[in-house]
């Protein structure tokens, strides 16, 4: 079934999309990304242009992330508090990411850039996610207790606060700086932040890793929305037809990938989650050595 | 339901000057309609030649050619720098046809000659080249090159040699087809005959390519209200997202 998008200006296959959007749809309700690192490739590769896949995603993963956080509320394994925290250090990452990206853009070569640190942050994550999520594993089956509650340089620091649905009493500024690494990134790349937020939650602020989930995918539809907007008010290049088209697939796949979530053990749940990030740094990387089979590229240049 | 638009669409088109041979074409339709399940269109271009005189010695060709709107664009290369394959040389295009199609009688070198071609611009290879190309690289014909070759595998340039069919030297006819990727604006329909590779008569037409519907509502609102455009995308994405989370409340 050929559907034509307004924006994007392309004919594509409906049920292709509907297939993408639950594909991302279940990542998101299972690992708490909001998919925006896979969506978009995936598009580019359907043959949406890049600008319109860029933004679009933007506007489906609001729509699959809200689907995973209300699934999350009702097994309360959000955490407000913390999921606020972040929230205000991510809008002003995103304010100097836009920043940093206009600089960057007139200097040219910007494409490279958020392709070069796409495959330094999702192979560094990726790696650590695996070792670490290896040793768990490992260290389960020999029968010892996994060592929770380390104590860090995040616990020397001062503006304690309690976050209870986390079962944490720590400072408000590692959280609150994560929020603002991962705006920056999110406005940079293009995502929401999941992939990088979900780890940092986990091993630097030692969140459990049930609660970190929902409360990631409660920043990102504020992130997401925002960025949404941005991109439709001076890019135009938001189709709402393909938008309608992903979300219904990702808001379903979102409730299912959240039930599975349920199901697999913590360790299993960051062991996939890791090989998933490596085999899309991966590819990213091989798109970058190997020689292109198509050397040019068009580009249209906006009116 | 078509004869009705074939005789309504049937525009007797204005011949180029007062000549021995003149030509007379028509389109299937001049209006194309891009609606939600556009999936291409076709378009019969057909005519006949009108004679005052026997026909002349030589032989007839007939080239008709279907072009979309001009847009501006550039091209870019990737080159090897260090370990990795980044863009590096870019050439600006001024405006290069979105579309371009171009079917024949017969092959070009029997119909064709290369002062005509270079004149009023027929092959692919001479209306890309017709363009304002900004000489910013070296080798603007390896860019050029590419585009064509880019072009030519979305089916937007296409040149198709004997897909126009002619009848004892005066009825032809030949079906262009429009690829599901267009672009929207005025396409221009050109019809040549050519006696032993001159040219001696030509038509054009132009044909209207217009979202409408859904489409056309869609794509004026996301351009003339783009903030009602974005919360509207947003509520959606809410609704969508609400909507699922309470359906599989039950299950």
């Amino acid at each position: 079934m050929q559907i034509y998008l307004p924006i994007a200006e392309v004919s594509v296959n409906a049920l292709l999309l509907l297939g993408l959007g639950g594909l991302v749809g279940i990542l998101s309700g299972m690992f708490g990304v909001g998919g925006g690192f896979l969506i978009t490739p995936l598009l580019f590769f359907v043959g949406i242009p890049p600008a319109v896949a860029v933004a679009t995603s933007a506007n489906q993963i609001v729509a699959s992330s809200i689907s995973g956080v209300l699934a999350h509320l009702r097994r309360r394994t959000v955490d407000l508090r913390m999921g606020v925290v972040l929230l205000v250090g991510g809008l002003v990452g995103a304010a100097i990411g836009v920043w940093i990206f206009n600089i960057l853009r007139e200097m040219g070569q910007v494409d490279l850039l958020v392709r070069l640190s796409y495959v330094l942050f999702l192979g560094v994550i990726g790696a650590l996610m695996f070792v670490e999520s290896l040793n768990a594993i490992r260290s389960s089956r020999a029968g010892k207790a996994p060592a929770r509650r380390r104590h860090n340089w995040v616990h020397a620091l001062p503006m304690k606060m309690k976050f209870r649905t986390s079962g944490l009493y720590i400072s408000v500024i590692p959280p609150a700086l994560v929020g603002v690494l991962v705006g920056v990134l999110a406005a940079i790349m293009g995502v929401g932040g999941g992939f990088i937020m979900v780890p940092a939650m986990i091993y630097l602020l030692g969140m459990p890793t049930k609660v970190v989930i929902g409360t990631s995918l409660f920043q990102i539809i504020f992130v997401t929305a925002f960025t949404t907007l941005l991109h439709a008010t001076t890019n135009y290049t938001v189709d709402l037809l393909l938008a309608l088209l992903l979300l219904v697939g990702g808001v379903i796949g979102a409730q299912i990938g959240t039930r599975m979530g349920g199901v697999l053990k913590a360790e299993q749940l960051r062991i996939l989650l890791a090989a998933l990030v490596l085999a899309v740094c991966g590819k990213l990387g091989l798109d970058l050595l190997l020689r292109p089979a198509e050397l040019y590229s068009i580009a249209g240049v906006a009116p | 339901m078509i004869r009705a638009a074939l005789a309504l669409a049937l525009l007797v088109l204005a011949p180029s000057a007062a000549m021995a041979e003149e030509l007379l074409a028509g389109l299937s339709r001049n209006r194309v309609s891009i609606s939600a399940n556009f999936d291409g269109s076709e378009i019969l271009i057909f005519g006949a030649v009108k004679r005052e005189a026997p026909v002349a010695a030589g032989r007839t060709g007939i080239i008709v050619t279907v072009e979309g709107p001009r847009v501006p664009l550039t091209i870019r290369r990737k080159d090897r720098v260090g370990p990795i394959w980044i863009n590096d040389a870019a050439m600006e295009v001024d405006a290069a046809p979105s579309f371009y199609a171009v079917n024949t009688s017969a092959p070009f070198g029997d119909i064709l000659n290369h002062v005509d071609d270079l004149r009023e611009a027929i092959t692919v290879d001479r209306a890309i080249r017709a363009v304002g190309v900004v000489d910013t690289v070296p080798d603007p014909s390896a860019f050029t090159d590419a585009l064509m070759r880019i072009r030519a595998r979305e089916d937007l340039f296409q040149t198709n040699i004997g897909a126009v069919r002619v009848r004892e030297d005066t009825l032809f006819d030949s079906s262009v087809s429009l690829p599901a990727n267009l672009v929207e604006g005025i396409y221009t329909a050109r019809i040549f005959l050519t006696r032993d590779g001159a040219v001696v008569s030509s038509a054009s037409s132009a044909i209207n390519v217009q979202k409408v519907g859904l489409e056309r509502f869609l794509y004026t609102l996301a351009h003339e209200d783009p903030l009602v455009y974005g919360m509207m995308s947003l509520a959606i994405a809410i609704a969508a997202g609400w909507g699922a989370s309470a359906a599989f409340r039950y299950f």
